[in-house]
């Protein structure tokens, strides 16, 4: 690993941002813990680290949005504090976020001018500025063109026509390339290198190891909340950072007996979605098979389109070509609701929002999804509810998945995370179901309660279930899984086997280090591959 | 570098298309030419020229006001972000609040009078949705429910005394009209020469500028001067931005509340000030109970239809305040005739759709324009009691046909509260 | 316990608000509000007044119930006004058309109210399941063309009669008639409350004890989760406003079926306005409803009381709007503060309970 080279110092900090000793709590978790970060002026500085690590957070603590428990911030070698993103703007540092803040039903300049009417005021000189400014961040679209009718690489060039606006030096990329296919990440790169040229720093957050590396001058690399070094991207290789990322050793799997029967449970064939507005496709003909007694993990960095996969899979989204069959039967076009009594389970991303009533005691969230069938459900035409059982069950998974909570009247909200996510995987179990997707099952979950749903899921494996499951927590995905598919892009790229995969392969896969992911078919399902993945 | 257009203009109905479309402005005026020529043509051919005489127009234009004040009262409000439905309630506080200030100061005084009751009604609203981020329908139909109670209560205390009629007002003097002479009497000169198609124009032309008061003046300058103020000014800038995403515009620094509370009691104003136009109604002057019949709601469905602009909104109230005077001037017959002259719509519309090869919806256009033909051949006139609510029934048949075609601001109805956003 | 206070407290709150801003109007106007609130409450025991509040109690807790049945999707059906009025009056003619049998007349005429009312909120359901039209404009511009068509309908020459020097559909023979329980001079009531206190049984039981009230309410608290869990949306906006228009059917029969016997221009108006009120007041909840509804009914006939002592009668307009606002501006400030409250509650019963939890994954696997 190289050493950061020592730069000249000219008069002055050569510093513009200087964070030391940031420390962030939150209720359970440490997000942040004692992290030093230094940005030369002047330079593209590259932020590394998986989901969860840590990055957000101290770019929100960076950009004033949140207060840090402990360290400080510089700008320029003045120490600062910043109580709000105002604060932070008027020091010349400015965010363009992951998740773009525009409104659609706005032109350019509304955008743009948003907020910082003051400074050239709304008319002709604020168009002037707004015609220079364009120039330099690379757009060409009209500034009095609506928002929505702009592409993403366009509107990436908006929100960063915003800060330079408001006067930014420092600008935050955060996941600047989530969204972009190659060429527009060529472009972005040359933007950034022509603004660098003109003296603009940039702070780049990114999993991606391939481009970071093509676009950094120095790399810092921060996982599970603390810093765990610096790197100069001219000498180290995208293997060694995954393994910074991911860390040195990859969990071991579960020895013991295969479960895997040779019994298909679902297949999905050649599933596509377009794209919203005509964009890149959000699946591109997906292929894959899990078994009965299977864990069919999916890799990958979130917004590569499993999300869309699970929804298609489960009926919420419907796709526009391929098929999804369950145990022999086609379900392609069946309703959510008949999906799910055929025999799915589904423990979705984002509990609150997809998987609970967040006002109603426990034992009414036991019958979501369940309402239909027994035992919540009596039998008959009337649809009548039994209130009893739905009780008694409720009470049963809350002892059997130890679900802490005073009773099972509570209002769910009243509930941490992970005892909630407890009694989502409880309930999601207790159908009897052939197949299970679980969508990041133990994400805003603590250690203990994560353990206690990795256990479940094994148990309901040995006992025949197959499992979809996708998580960005590699930990999770190499200790449960029987074999790996890695997405990227809406398509399955590699296969990899947990049992022998390295953690650069699959970070390297995860990110398109290897160069798979462009443009490639995906692997046409077969028995678990015994072969590693590719490697660059 | 790149030249940068203006914001596109405020236009008429359909968002503006890919194709080398005509300007809005231009786009708008073709509208209005064509539905002049199926006027036209539908008068001649019925026999029915009420529908385009100066008589009928005029009550239009007395009709339209208080939806058109209406309907910029819900423009106001959604544009930020808050639905009004409590615009009838305010619409009534406001017919009080002139009536009361009318009977003892003037016309003018009425105008304040309107203005400022409205106004209260949308403070009343503003705290509960923005304050208390009470859910805005419900918040709304309880200003309609208040709004009531409150005028009937105050009637029976400060007019009862002095017009012996609980329900109604002392007298209240209206405004004098005026008329732009001497085009009005060259507009009806040629009115009565009824020449094919220039007679049919005349009278329209002659109705809308005859016969105006200084506040029908005012309401339909509100609709350019509402144009400017939101899509031109900064604080418009603001106002809408809170409609769209309050999230980013938060984080920019705009204080989001603030912009709502001033949109919403705006909101409340215009609504009063559409009251103020009833109660100054040269027809009917004076308070009345019940006078308002629903015209909040339809000013809410002139703005959908409208697309949430003052253009827009300006073509939907007229085509109900058209549909009103009609059938309010020229009853049953007349409306029998519109009958006739929405069968030619519909085919126009069809062979226009037919044109770009959206066969379906050319297709469902002749069908209905197919049974509203057969409606119309099947009686004789349309009975008193279904003309009364023509209106109502265009207003229905207009959302159904249009309402996915729309866009409401994209944070329209959202109970925003402060700090939510990321 | 909390939940007994989550939900009385609102109201509460609400009707001491109202009365103290109605004292203050009478203030304002001169009249006592000690003398009003007098009049108000030994009113009660006077002539059939007792009687009268429960009769219009039953007619507003079964509007109550049709808004309610809506509001749980978070579906406003303010169309109530215009359905009970449309299928008052189709079922008034068809009562007085036909000819049966006693109680089939009678169940006839329910029937034909009941299947009017669904039908025409059917069609805001129609219009809003599938183009997305907002039901509170399309069921606001469904009750005017409402009136139209029942004025349209009296007319002489349509199914009008002349009674006296009144129009009306042609009465309502004893066999349509539902029976009354009389109390001699203090009044008669309407059997048709017993058919409200059913409705109110029947509503509870549906949505707590049946697939169709779980889904209704999973989708109103959160569509997301509801969809995720098997819910047809489109499904059941359609069921569910058509089912409110359905009750609203019935809202007019008790006067119908019980003491007018036909159906004029100038019979009984406002109830759907009155149902919206009282749901929000009563939460949704069958026994809020129900007491809401005596208390409307109460406030009303006090309007009367008050009259004969010179207190203007519209003070209890607006304690009633007064009333609504509050209310919904008091469930919203209890519920943030009991959302509150339940999570520190719940955290520090746990955290009794059990050791605390260690911060989270600082290096565990690998």
């Amino acid at each position: 690993m190289g050493a950061v080279p020592e730069a000249e110092t000219p008069a002055g900090s050569p510093y513009a941002v200087e964070l030391a000793g940031i420390t962030k709590r939150f209720p359970g978790v440490v997000a942040n813990s004692d992290i030093n970060l230094a940005v030369r002026r002047g330079e593209v500085h590259a932020l590394c680290g998986e989901n969860g690590a840590g990055k957000s957070t101290l770019m929100k603590i960076l950009y004033g949005m949140q207060q840090p428990d402990e360290g400080t911030i510089s700008v320029d070698g003045h120490p600062v504090r910043f109580r709000s993103p105002a604060d932070a703007i008027k020091a010349g540092i400015g965010m363009v976020h992951q998740h773009f803040m525009l409104a659609d039903n706005l032109t350019v300049a509304e955008n743009v001018l948003l907020g910082a009417e003051a400074s050239h005021g709304i008319r002709a000189a604020a168009r002037r500025r707004i015609a220079e400014l364009a120039g330099t961040v690379g757009l060409e679209a009209d500034a009095g063109v609506l928002v929505e009718r702009l592409g993403v690489a366009d509107r990436q060039r908006v929100e960063i026509l915003k800060v330079l606006y408001r006067g930014a030096r420092t600008v935050i990329l955060d996941e600047p390339t989530a969204v972009l296919v190659p060429q527009e990440v060529e472009e972005l790169f040359e933007t950034v290198r022509t603004m660098r040229a003109d003296g603009f720093t940039f702070l780049f957050i990114s999993h991606k190891l391939d481009e970071v590396r093509s676009i950094a001058d120095t790399i810092t690399v921060i996982r599970r909340g603390t810093c765990v070094g610096s790197a100069d991207p001219k000498t180290v290789s995208s293997r060694q950072l995954a393994e910074m990322m991911v860390g040195s050793e990859l969990p071991s799997p579960q020895t013991g007996e295969s479960t895997v029967t040779d019994r298909a449970v679902l297949e999905v064939t050649g599933l596509e979605l377009p794209g919203e507005g005509g964009g890149r496709p959000l699946l591109a003909g997906v292929d894959l098979v899990v078994r009965a007694g299977e864990v069919l993990g999916i890799a990958g960095v979130e917004g590569n389109g499993q999300t869309e996969l699970v929804e298609t899979i489960m009926g919420i989204r419907r796709a526009a070509g391929g098929s999804v069959v369950l145990a022999g039967q086609d379900i392609s076009r069946a309703s959510t609701l008949h999906r799910r009594e055929a025999g799915i389970g589904y423990v979705p991303e984002d509990r609150t929002r997809y998987g609970l009533l967040a006002t109603q005691p426990l034992w009414v969230n036991r019958i979501l999804g369940y309402q239909s069938r027994p035992p919540v459900a009596r039998p008959g035409p009337l649809g009548l509810l039994d209130r009893a059982a739905a009780r008694r069950d409720t009470e049963r998974i809350v002892a059997e998945f130890d679900v802490r909570t005073p009773s099972i009247e509570v209002a769910a909200a009243a509930l941490s995370g992970g005892n909630q996510q407890k009694l989502v995987v409880g309930r999601e179990l207790s159908g009897d179901p052939v197949l299970l997707i679980a969508s990041h099952p133990t994400r805003g979950v603590d250690v203990g309660a994560q353990a206690g749903i990795w256990e479940e899921l094994r148990r309901a494996r040995a006992a025949g279930l197959a499992v979809l499951l996708i998580s960005a927590d590699l930990d999770e995905l190499i200790g449960l899984s029987d074999s790996i598919r890695v997405m990227l892009r809406g398509r399955l790229v590699a296969d990899a086997d947990p049992a022998t995969v390295t953690p650069e392969e699959l970070g390297a896969a995860m990110t398109g280090a290897d160069g798979a992911g462009h443009g490639q078919r995906a692997a046409t399902p077969e028995p678990p591959p015994k072969p590693e993945g590719t490697a660059s | 570098m790149t030249a940068l257009a203006e914001a596109p203009a405020s236009g008429a109905g359909p968002p503006p298309t890919r194709r080398r479309g005509l300007r809005p402005w231009a786009r708008s005026a073709l509208v209005v030419a064509v539905g002049m020529v199926i006027l036209s043509i539908t008068a001649t051919l019925t026999g029915q020229l009420q529908l385009t005489s100066r008589g009928t127009t005029q009550a239009a234009l007395l009709l339209l006001l208080p939806i058109l004040l209406a309907g910029l009262g819900g423009l106001w409000a959604e544009r930020a972000g808050v639905i009004n439905i409590g615009l009838e309630g305010m619409m009534i506080l406001g017919t009080w609040g002139a009536a009361w200030a009318g009977y003892q100061w003037g016309p003018w005084a009425a105008v304040v009078g309107g203005t400022v009751f409205g106004a209260l009604g949308g403070l009343l609203h503003a705290v509960a949705t923005v304050t208390f981020t009470v859910n805005h329908i419900v918040s709304g139909v309880a200003i309609n429910l208040l709004g009531l109670g409150v005028t009937k209560y105050l009637s029976t205390l400060l007019f009862y005394p002095v017009s012996q009629n609980p329900r109604q007002s002392p007298r209240v003097d209206g405004f004098d009209t005026y008329s732009m002479q001497p085009v009005a009497d060259w507009m009806a000169a040629l009115e009565a020469q009824q020449r094919v198609l220039l007679s049919d124009v005349a009278g329209i032309v002659g109705g809308l500028i005859s016969g105006l008061t200084p506040l029908a003046i005012l309401g339909f300058a509100l609709v350019p001067i509402s144009w400017v103020v939101l899509w031109r000014t900064r604080f418009g800038l603001r106002l809408r931005s809170c409609g769209e995403n309050p999230v980013a515009a938060e984080s920019l620094g705009v204080n989001v509340r603030r912009y709502k509370y001033v949109a919403v009691v705006v909101s409340g104003a215009l609504a009063g000030l559409g009251g103020a136009a009833l109660t100054l109604n040269p027809g009917q002057l004076g308070y009345l109970e019940g006078q308002t019949g629903g015209r909040g709601y339809i000013g809410l469905a002139a703005m959908i239809f409208g697309n949430w602009r003052p253009g827009g909104l300006l073509f939907g109230s007229a085509l109900f305040g058209y549909v009103d005077g009609v059938q309010l001037r020229a009853g049953g017959q007349a409306v029998h005739a519109l009958l006739y002259g929405a069968t030619i719509l519909a085919v126009a519309v069809a062979v226009l759709w037919a044109v770009r090869r959206h066969w379906r919806p050319a297709v469902l256009a002749l069908v209905a324009g197919g049974l509203v033909y057969a409606v119309y051949l099947s009686i004789e006139t349309v009975p008193r009691e279904f003309a009364a609510y023509a209106p109502q029934l265009v207003t229905l048949l207009v959302l159904a046909v249009a309402a996915q075609r729309l866009r409401p601001p994209a944070a329209d109805g959202l109970e925003y509260r402060r700090g939510e956003g990321d | 316990m909390t939940r007994v206070r989550t939900v009385l407290l609102p109201p509460a709150l609400a009707i001491v608000f109202a009365a103290l801003l109605c004292a203050v109007a009478l203030l304002v106007s001169g009249d006592s509000p000690v003398t009003a609130l007098r009049v108000m409450i030994t009113q009660v025991g006077e002539g059939t007044t007792a009687v009268d509040i429960v009769n219009s109690g039953a007619i507003y807790y079964i509007a109550a119930l049709a808004v309610a049945i809506g509001f749980q999707m978070k579906l406003f059906n303010i169309g109530i006004e215009g359905q009970f009025r449309l299928a008052a009056c189709v079922a008034a003619i068809v009562g007085g058309t036909v000819s049966l049998p006693p109680v089939l007349h009678t169940i006839v005429i329910i029937l034909a109210a009941v299947l009017v009312g669904a039908a025409w909120s059917g069609i805001a359901a129609v219009l809003k399941a599938y183009r997305g039209v907002s039901e509170v404009i399309s069921t606001i511009m469904l009750n005017f063309l409402a009136t139209g068509l029942i004025a349209f309908l009296i007319r002489p020459d349509s199914f009008g009669v002349l009674q006296g020097n009144n129009i009306s559909t042609a009465p309502i023979p004893p066999a349509g008639q539902f029976f009354g329980i009389s109390f001699g001079s203090a009044g008669t009531v309407f059997g048709m409350v017993f058919v409200a206190v059913a409705l109110g049984v029947g509503y509870s039981f549906l949505l707590n004890r049946t697939r169709f009230g779980f889904e209704l309410k999973a989708s109103g608290e959160s569509p997301t989760a509801a969809t995720a869990g098997g819910v047809d949306a489109r499904r059941m906006v359609i069921i569910a406003l058509v089912l409110s228009g359905a009750v609203a059917g019935l809202v007019g029969l008790p006067e119908l079926l019980g003491r007018d016997y036909a159906y004029t221009l100038t019979s009984p108006q406002g109830y759907g306005f009155t149902g919206i009120a009282v749901a929000l007041l009563g939460r949704n909840h069958p026994v809020g409803i129900a007491l809401g509804a005596l208390l409307w009914a109460f406030l009303d006939k006090s309007a009367l009381a008050l009259d004969n002592v010179g207190v203007p009668r519209e003070i209890v307009l607006i304690m009633q709007g007064a009333v609504v606002l509050s209310v919904v501006v008091a469930y919203e400030i209890v519920r943030r503060y009991e959302l509150a409250a339940e999570q520190r509650r719940v955290a520090a019963q746990l955290r009794d309970a059990a050791p605390s939890p260690t911060p989270a994954s600082t290096g565990s696997a690998s």
